[in-house]
């Protein structure tokens, strides 16, 4: 009974990793594969091995492409990645602080707002409008405003859920302590977040990072270019170098991978909390 | 109200004490509710203005609902609409179709378990843009690697982006390659977080089936609703992935609501863009809000 038991887990093992591989493991070795030949052969989309392996020929090649633009594209994406995360935590640990802490008719006006905020996708076009007005169209600083805006809500909901798991006692604690509101909040409450802050800078920072659609619309023009927008002049410009398109996939994909390494268990243990709590 | 001596020694439920309730000021909202006013309410109050007028960023004629008409008359915008329908339901059902079963596989101690969920996870971290275009070479119709496995098992090769009737079914299909890593992790996190007395009673009363039906479907009803969920509303915005595959092509086949407001704001249709966003709110909401209300009743009855 239990070598049979062992001869079907055995068997369940093999046939996961041969789906898994083929639906999965595939495309990102096709990515490699394409990213290490050279044009004539990238362009034949076909699953072998190059016939000279010349992959970091065309890293380099794509880093140095037009002045290298793909060196500030990268720090373009580093700035708006940092500076909208930043952001982003310390404007939503304050709602999230004062919305679980109160429970009076502003605090559920602004839950509502915020789960307005999570579902209703952003009126793009307004807000080009909105930012010509005030100046910050086609800035970075624009788009990190409006990076903010949208992964606001979400951050306060992860945010709201945590500081519900802090207890009041700590804060009274601080109060007979003397403390002043601005106190409690930097000294006491912030620092507990850190698990749930984590969370959000992560999945922030790597949904911010990988953001296609809001520089298309607010950053077009090539001294502002992010990391995924230099993909898409390869796509529109350049369609014959394939080799050079994935060799800038696997580039722009490093920070994230990164990211997700050293945090592994961090994102996979708070973006499961608050998404199924929520 | 300023007396020093109101200080409760008992608290009732509701109402805080002013020494307690000024710690946590309503300043604690202003700089978000600047940036969120500004840069997201205001937009979205706007767009229902200039949805209804001729606009060119700079000055607005008003036209009243010249535009709706216009875009629940011209047959492509239709078919966009009907579109992203389709992709919002294939998306969300076929990702609780495929993950649920798969977490359950992956929460059963195979050997390679951590292996499996990073590797499904790892779709999840990559940009859309770059998913979007990996596949379209991948589907390249003569070709692609998919169509060369095909030939090679003497099944049928189809153009899976250039055909009008499945282009849109074919970016579904990359949709849920891209999103099973994050609903698999969910449903992970509902199926290991059930308490393991319920399976051992389960055990007790018959086999497998019986865990399934009884204990595992019931108690991760929450998760299925956060899949369904977020990917319901995931589809209904979806734009990345539409975009560089096929530009809402070939034609106006695999259109959606976003590829739509896209293509209208760079041909400098602004009015008629805005309109096609205050369509998508509005579907949004009637359908989410509804949703979301009844999944919580059902939990209420758990």
């Amino acid at each position: 009974m239990t070598i049979r038991n062992n001869l079907t887990r055995t068997l369940i093992d093999i046939i996961t990793l041969i789906v898994v591989s083929i639906v999965f493991i595939v495309p990102f070795v096709f990515i490699f594969l394409t990213a290490s030949k050279t044009q004539a052969e990238a362009a034949m989309f076909e699953f072998s091995l190059p016939s000279q392996f010349r992959l970091l020929e065309n890293l380099w090649e794509v880093i140095q492409f037009r002045d290298y633009r793909m060196v500030l594209a990268l720090w373009n994406s580093f700035l708006l990645t940092v500076g909208s995360v930043l952001l982003i935590v310390i404007l939503a640990a304050g709602v999230a602080f004062v919305v679980q802490r109160r429970n009076d008719r502003m605090a559920s006006l602004v839950s509502t707002l915020m789960l307005t905020g999570l579902i209703i996708p952003p009126a793009v076009v307004p807000t080009i409008f909105v930012l010509q007005e005030i100046g910050l169209y086609k800035t970075l600083l624009g788009l990190i405003f409006v990076e903010v805006s949208i992964q606001l809500p979400f951050a306060v909901l992860i945010l709201r859920a945590f500081m519900a798991s802090i207890p009041r006692e700590i804060d009274e604690a601080a109060i007979i302590d003397g403390s002043s509101p601005w106190q409690l909040f930097f000294y006491v409450i912030f620092p507990l977040l850190r698990p749930a802050i984590i969370t959000i800078v992560v999945v922030s920072a790597v949904v911010i990072y990988n953001d296609f659609t809001l520089p298309l619309y607010f950053l077009p023009g090539s001294e502002n270019v992010t990391a995924q927008l230099t993909l898409f002049s390869f796509i529109s410009q350049f369609s014959s170098r394939w080799d050079l398109l994935f060799a800038d996939v696997i580039i722009i994909t490093i920070p994230p991978l990164i990211m997700y390494i050293f945090f592994q268990r961090e994102i996979v243990a708070g973006l499961t909390s608050g998404a199924v709590k929520g | 109200m300023t007396n020093k001596n109101t200080l409760p020694t008992s608290r009732k439920k509701k109402t805080q004490p002013a020494t307690i309730s000024r710690m946590y000021s309503y300043w604690f909202y202003l700089p978000a509710a600047i940036v969120f006013g500004v840069f997201f309410l205001i937009p979205t109050g706007l767009a229902f203005y200039f949805s209804l007028t001729r606009w060119t960023l700079f000055d607005a004629t008003f036209i009243g609902l010249e535009n709706y008409e216009y875009f629940f008359r011209d047959p492509q915008l239709l078919t966009a609409l009907r579109n992203t329908f389709i992709y919002a339901i294939l998306t969300s059902g076929s990702k609780v179709i495929i993950s649920l079963p798969l977490a359950l596989l992956l929460t059963s101690g195979l050997r390679l378990q951590s292996f499996f969920r990073s590797v499904i996870f790892f779709p999840v971290l990559i940009s859309a843009v770059a998913v979007g275009i990996t596949f379209s070479s991948l589907m390249q119709p003569s070709d692609g690697l998919i169509n060369l496995a095909l030939e090679s098992i003497g099944l049928p090769q189809p153009d899976w982006l250039g055909d009008p009737d499945l282009a849109l079914y074919s970016v579904i299909m990359i949709d849920i390659w891209k999103g099973i890593g994050i609903a698999t992790l969910i449903f992970i996190a509902g199926i290991t977080s059930i308490p393991t007395e319920y399976f051992d009673a389960a055990s007790l009363e018959g086999g497998a089936w019986v865990k399934f039906r009884h204990v595992i479907l019931p108690l991760s009803r929450n998760a299925t609703f956060t899949v369904i969920l977020l990917s319901f509303i995931g589809g209904l915005r979806t734009f990345e992935i539409v975009w560089t595959t096929t530009r809402g092509g070939p034609g106006f086949a695999s259109d959606v609501l976003t590829s739509v407001i896209y293509k209208q704001y760079q041909a400098g249709f602004y009015g008629l863009s805005v309109a096609g966003n205050v369509v998508l709110f509005i579907l949004i909401m009637s359908l989410v809000y509804p949703l979301m209300r009844f999944f919580n009743r059902m939990e209420l009855e758990l």
